[in-house]
């Protein structure tokens, strides 16, 4: 989808500049456009500022210079925690909370709200089944689960209060490459069901290909370019070029040709 | 035998200054409590003030009691009674094990559930009554036990004051070489703090977060 003055981009960040409060820049003047339904992929090496960049759209950082938009307005200006609560958040860690069980994990968000609890409670249970794990998975505690369920149950409590954007940060970078492939696939079909806009951080090409609707390159604070998998795999850029050789041949076949 | 047969003879003077210990530790404990949970949750959230705050506790820490009782006996109100004087010491004895437990518990909080608090949506009152403090709970726990049980202890010696509790007795048996009056005052004493260390220890297992 091209950008239009009827459908501007949800995710905007202009001349973006972030530093550490000790000096250290790690991005510099970076420009980007995220438009709605669309799973934008950052892909680098650790260290090239993806996490960062992330960061800086709930405002969990906040840029030293530039401006980040979101759905058209400022977030500078935008009340942090109104904004944080429409956007959801998964990351490589997950970050459950131990001493909830499973439901009051997926459901804080909406209790915090005002939900009424059979509301929650039926939300709940449509996520779990959602992001396909067992209804019985509820009462259960963190530690209780898989690597994969918990994963899932990540997903589910991002998507609790229904927001249009999905932040995810290295969200199958901890699992075994059998459920990574699983959660992969479901999340193509989750994707394809609810349309957010989402923003992926991964390093590893063959998952950003497989995702992407577009892949933005990072290096060292820089966004170096921003192309559909397709045009990646063949992109005449060397550190994109760099990046497809070093994952060697058979990518073609992984590379995203959905229509979003 | 003969100490025993103290112990039955005194029962009622026992008891009574047993209830004036627990009276004297409860209320001090009581008061580190309300005052350095709030501290330890000031220097976890703000760290300019974690140094000035655990300073400030380390340092009365490492007064001697008998000294801190003589430093409090100027103060006004508090000075002119013993109990309060005694109570204000302990306090002070308790708030460090309380201020440092509560600020490690926070800290030691696993920083992924924080980002994931934090990146939801959630304010840091909430994040800190829905998520810190409940994960924190039995580290803060272990703090006030370990203040209750220093207090027990420290809480003879309000007796060198006036302030009562069962260091009377030993004070009294110090005084005239008696055996039996020391054991009536110390025996209590390590029960309590016993006590008071498997009962607090119990709970901070039971509110262990997985």
């Amino acid at each position: 989808m091209e950008p239009s003055p009827t459908n501007p981009p949800v995710i905007e960040l202009r001349s973006i500049a972030y530093a550490l409060p000790n000096g250290q820049p790690l991005l510099h003047d970076l420009n980007l456009q995220v438009h709605r339904g669309e799973t934008l992929v950052l892909l680098g090496r650790s260290g090239s500022g993806k996490t960062t960049t992330l960061k800086l759209i709930n405002r969990l950082l906040t840029p030293s210079a530039g401006e980040v938009r979101v759905n058209g307005a400022p977030t500078a200006e935008s009340n942090v925690i109104r904004l944080r609560r429409s956007i959801g958040y998964v990351i490589q860690d997950v970050g459950l909370f131990p001493h909830f069980t499973v439901e009051r994990n997926i459901g804080l968000v909406p209790r915090i709200d005002g939900w009424p609890p059979d509301r929650i409670h039926a939300r709940v249970q449509e996520l779990l089944q959602l992001v396909e794990l067992d209804s019985t998975i509820a009462s259960r505690y963190p530690h209780q689960l898989s690597g994969g369920q918990r994963q899932r149950v990540g997903v589910a409590r991002a998507l609790a209060a229904d927001p249009a954007i999905l932040l995810m940060d290295e969200p199958f970078g901890a699992v075994d490459v059998i459920t990574r492939d699983q959660l992969q696939r479901e999340f193509l079909a989750l994707q394809q069901r609810l349309n957010k806009t989402v923003v992926f951080v991964t390093h590893d090409l063959r998952e950003a290909l497989r995702l992407g609707s577009r892949i933005a390159l990072m290096e060292a604070g820089r966004l170096v370019t921003v192309l559909p998998p397709h045009d990646f795999l063949h992109s005449t850029d060397s550190l994109a070029a760099a990046y497809v050789r070093a994952f060697g041949e058979g990518l073609d076949s992984a590379a995203n040709r959905g229509t979003s | 035998m003969n100490v025993l047969h103290f112990f039955l003879q005194h029962h009622e003077e026992i008891l009574e200054l047993t209830l004036e210990h627990l009276w004297l530790v409860g209320i001090s404990t009581l008061l580190a409590v309300l005052v350095g949970i709030p501290l330890g949750i000031v220097s976890a959230h703000w760290p300019v003030w974690n140094k000035p705050v655990l300073g400030t506790a380390n340092v009365i820490q490492t007064v001697p009691s008998l000294a801190l009782f003589g430093f409090l006996l100027p103060v006004p109100w508090i000075g002119a009674r013993a109990d309060r004087l005694a109570i204000l010491a302990l306090t002070l004895y308790a708030l460090l094990p309380v201020i440092r437990n509560t600020y490690t518990g926070i800290r030691g909080v696993d920083p992924s559930v924080v980002e994931a608090g934090r990146g939801m949506g959630l304010t840091d009152g909430q994040l800190l009554l829905q998520v810190q403090l409940p994960l924190a709970v039995s580290v803060i726990l272990s703090g006030v036990r370990v203040a209750v049980v220093v207090s027990v202890g420290l809480a003879t010696i309000a007796a060198a004051i006036g302030a009562g509790g069962l260091g009377e007795f030993i004070f009294r048996g110090l005084a005239m070489v008696n055996n039996e009056l020391i054991l009536a005052g110390a025996i209590p004493a390590a029960i309590l703090a016993l006590s008071a260390d498997f009962g607090l220890g119990w709970l901070e297992r039971r509110l262990q977060p997985r």
